[in-house]
């Protein structure tokens, strides 16, 4: 039953066809073992099939049969995955529920949003025309970061001010993560420290540059202490998802197309990304669409590596720095689930002298941010992030880790607003500060 | 009807706990069988046993049918609401109330996973022994209503010998409390209870005995050419007395599959893998494990290796517990049956099966408890393909008529669901069958609870006779 790269139909103007969006093929891997429920989050909390990954490709295969309509209801319960695909790794039969789900959707997402009726500001001007963009988001968010240094934000958001912005935008505002400093801008090129072992490009993303630029000249520097040569190519940009998962198919692929000619693949080793939503999207560019430029997608995504990953097969320079602290990990789905990247972070963080790695409870399960998940679906996001805070906050941890933007706002949003004293960061954050002999800095009870 | 018993259920249970719309109910038409769907009226999701009593009171009222489901990993239907009615999720009740170290039991809702209480009980020395394969996403109300097994039951016995007692929900809405203390005095009635496949009673809560886990164990993983040399070993390792926690044939089919999900390495050459487990106090279990060793090398064993450390373990295991899921690799749909054997019929009944797939070109991959004699046959095919099917029923039933000859039974721990009801005839005697049916009017009076399961009855479909006709021409 081998699936590889297989394509998304589409009809004659390019656009997908919700009874077309899914190769029949694919539902065929799932024998209806059903063990995949118990790894669901969704399905975890609600207790229904409707919201398990079994019922769902139950009702994406009777869509494409023709035996059920794309009712309300059915849509409703498909919205309501995360697609953290954890229900990959714990199917025994191989189901590729990611590319079953991600093209049924984006043709929901696009037959919703087709004509004037389905237009949505919120798509349109946000997660088309902000998100993308490194230099707009930042602009954005003047506004919030002002009233960060004028000590206004941490007011706002105690006296619950900011549900007073409705809907999508009240959500944004209050995932802003706490104003550090973000370095100067990234260069295009930094040299290795020592005998040079790789040389490597960088992917510096959209919302992971505008808001975690900071953790991107942790990671550099991490490269350039393992002796590798890093460029940072001009021209590369969003990496798609956000277009991808929201139904804009020819966006995404747009963005794609534009990376892919950004990166001169002979000149390295490897593509360097160091967020796990992202990654699992640059690895995948070779699977979701057909067309000319396909081949050339599928070089890129095989030259991709998530930055733990990669320090792991190359074999870290081990970090002297020591710093004494309690830490846990969550996975992101991304890296845990998309990419299966499970013990190279967990490895890397036993490497720093001092440190104590505790085992998380549920540490696989989804944080609820899920791309714009907490956007779109703030209660159960908000069910998901309780939970999550809950078993981190079990550990004992100070500090706690994650591998990813939207992870890093989730969790830190929560942590504040319960104001518990643990830091949230980026495993690259701690080792660059290890490497570097400095401490991180652990807020003091009451979350300051 | 059907309207005033929605709104009935609604008004008791809220909104949020019941569906009836179409597009809701869909996916629960079948459960880990496929080939037999029906559509339920309604699906509620009850957060209490007093939610659970009223539901049974509200259909009873209105001649609605009840089927109790958890997880829904039945492969016998057990989840299949015949006749429509009502299907009552427990799978909003999963609170463990009560980890008791000190006596060796805990309380747990009816809709706690088996791995769920495995995890909360890490670090107390203690776990509940059952561990069926579908162990990561099935419950413990599962567990109680097949009776279910795992390839530990060898040693440590079905679900049965580690239930203390249940409350449960009765056909006519009264709670009952059984247990959790044994009284001499009175009938064993949770005994009947577990097992009984929720034709008797809707399970809500489980007194769980808890089992000491064990000092060490030695995991071995034999490899043979022949899957005849490879039966013929499990058997006599048996007759020579020794118990181990666990024996499980693997063959070269599954293996196959597993492989591919897990890159276990297994050869791919060999007929057979059998994995032996000996568990207990450290001392003794390497002479037990080097007899076994002997045995093995008499039946031809090619290699013989153990398990280095914890994490090894784990693997294989996880390498036997997800063959089953594995099959997706294989093919489109699959059948598993469960057949019990003597054990001394084992390598008897493993010839059959690879007759019966010649005979009825049907693909069959072998896992098995082969330890307590349990086969699990899985029959490949494409449940788009009438033909393919009918010739998979036919086999399957062919199979399980082989066991009952051989003085075994057809199931062990999937239950008779709907898929075997037309073999309890040929399993029973007509008095027997009686008996069972009294058992089950005194419990569930109206028929109501689990409508067309287990028993024969003009509910129930004819799955496995509608077979026999094609299969034999």
């Amino acid at each position: 039953m081998n699936s590889e790269s297989l394509p998304i139909t589409s009809d004659r103007n390019g656009r997908t066809t919700l009874q077309a969006a899914v190769r029949p093929e694919l539902f065929l891997e799932c024998v209806h073992c059903g063990l995949c429920t118990s790894s669901c989050p969704t399905f975890t909390e609600l207790g229904d099939e409707n919201v398990g990954p079994r019922g769902r490709i139950y009702l994406m295969r009777m869509i494409t049969d023709g035996t059920l309509d794309a009712l309300p209801t059915v849509r409703h319960h498909l919205d309501l995955c995360l697609d953290c695909r954890a229900c990959e790794s714990a199917c025994p039969s191989g189901v590729h529920y990611g590319r079953i789900i991600e093209p049924f959707r984006l043709a929901m997402e696009e037959e919703k949003h087709r004509g004037i009726a389905g237009w949505d500001w919120f798509r349109t001007f946000v997660l088309f025309g902000l998100f993308p963009y490194a230099g707009r988001i930042r602009l954005a968010m003047k506004p919030v970061r002002l009233m960060q240094r004028l000590g206004l934000y941490d007011r706002f958001e105690r006296l619950g001010l900011f549900k007073l912005i409705p809907g999508r935008l009240g959500q944004m505002a209050t995932l802003v993560n706490p104003p550090v400093d973000q370095g100067p801008k990234l260069p295009s090129f930094l040299p290795a420290i020592g005998r040079r072992r790789a040389r490597v490009a960088f992917f510096v993303g959209c919302v992971a540059d505008a808001m975690f630029r900071h953790t991107h000249w942790a990671t550099l520097r991490v490269l350039q202490q393992n002796g590798c040569d890093i460029l940072l190519p001009e021209g590369q940009g969003c990496c798609g998802a956000i277009h991808f998962h929201a139904g804009s198919n020819s966006g995404a692929r747009r963005l794609a197309n534009t990376n892919v000619d950004a990166f001169r693949l002979d000149e390295i080793d490897a593509i360097i990304v160091n967020h796990a939503g992202c990654g699992a999207m640059l690895k995948e560019y070779g699977l979701h669409w057909q067309d000319d430029r396909r081949a050339q997608r599928q070089e890129f995504s095989e030259k991709v590596r998530d930055i733990n990953e990669f320090l792991d097969q190359l074999g870290p320079v081990a970090p002297t720095g020591e710093i004494r602290a309690v830490v846990a990990y969550h996975d992101a789905c991304h890296l845990r689930h998309g990419q299966q990247v499970i013990d190279p972070p967990r490895k890397l963080m036993e490497l720093i002298p001092g440190l104590e790695l505790r085992d998380l409870p549920e540490s696989e399960v989804c944080c609820g941010s899920a791309g714009t998940y907490n956007l779109n679906q703030p209660e159960m996001a908000d069910r998901l992030i309780c939970r999550k805070v809950e078993n981190i906050v079990s550990t004992g941890a100070q500090i706690v880790l994650a591998s990813n933007a939207g992870c890093l706002l989730q969790i830190g949003r929560e942590i504040r607003r319960q104001r518990l004293p643990i830091a949230v960061l980026h495993p690259m954050d701690l080792l660059d500060l290890s490497y570097r002999g400095e401490q991180p800095e652990l807020p003091g009870h009451n979350g300051r | 009807m059907k309207k005033p018993l929605t709104r009935d259920l609604r008004r008791c249970l809220g909104a949020t706990s019941v569906l009836s719309e179409l597009g809701d109910l869909r996916v629960y038409d079948c459960d880990g069988l496929t080939i037999e769907k029906r559509l339920p009226d309604a699906v509620v999701f009850p957060a209490t046993t007093e939610q659970v009593a009223e539901v049974v009171r509200i259909c009873s009222r209105h001649d609605a049918p009840i089927v109790a489901r958890g997880a829904g990993t039945s492969l016998a239907g057990g989840c299949l609401p015949i006749g429509g009615g009502v299907v009552v999720m427990l799978t909003r009740m999963k609170r463990i109330i009560e980890v008791n170290v000190a006596d060796r039991m805990a309380l747990v809702e009816a809709g706690v996973l088996n791995l769920q209480l495995a995890r909360a009980l890490t670090g107390t020395g203690l776990h509940f022994a059952p561990d069926p394969s579908s162990q990561i996403a099935c419950t413990i109300g599962g567990n109680v209503a097949t009776n279910a097994g795992g390839p530990h039951t060898l040693k440590y016995g079905v679900t049965l010998n580690h239930v203390l007692g249940v409350e449960a929900v009765l056909g006519d809405g009264t709670v009952m409390q059984l247990g959790p203390l044994g009284d001499r005095a009175a009938l064993d009635l949770t005994g009947v209870l577990v097992g009984s496949e929720g034709t008797l009673a809707i399970v809500t809560r489980v007194w769980i005995r808890l089992t000491p886990n064990p000092q060490d164990y030695r995991t071995l993983r034999v490899t043979f050419d022949s899957l005849d040399d490879a039966s013929n070993a499990i058997s006599d390792v048996i007759a020579s007395g020794i118990v181990p926690a666990a024996m499980e044939l693997m063959d070269q089919g599954i293996l196959a599959a597993v492989d591919e999900a897990f890159q276990f390495g297994f050869p791919a050459d060999a007929e057979a893998v059998v994995v032996i487990e000996l568990d207990g106090p450290s001392v003794g279990l390497d002479e037990q494990r080097d007899r076994i060793t002997e045995i093995c090398n008499r039946h031809q064993a090619r290699e013989i290796l153990q398990a280095s450390d914890a994490q090894q373990r784990a693997l294989l295991w996880k390498c036997r517990k997800m063959a089953v899921g594995a099959v997706g690799r294989l093919s489109p749909s699959y059948c598993i049956q469960d057949g019990v054997v003597p054990r001394t019929k084992l390598p008897h009944i493993i010839r059959r099966i690879t007759e019966i797939s010649a005979k009825y070109s049907i693909r069959i991959v072998n896992v098995a408890h082969a330890g307590d004699g349990n086969i699990h046959p899985i029959l490949l095919f494409d449940e788009r393909d009438a033909d393919q099917v009918q010739r998979a029923l036919a086999a399957g039933k062919e199979l399980l008529e082989d066991c009952i000859r051989c003085g075994g039974s057809v199931t062990a721990e999937h239950g008779i669901g709907i898929e075997k009801i037309s073999l309890m005839e040929s399993l029973f005697a007509p008095y027997d069958l009686k008996m069972m049916e009294k058992v089950r009017d005194a419990f569930n009076p109206g028929g109501g609870l689990g409508l067309g399961k287990v028993l024969p009855s003009p509910h129930a479909p004819t799955l496995l006779h509608a077979a026999v006709s094609i299969g034999d021409v």
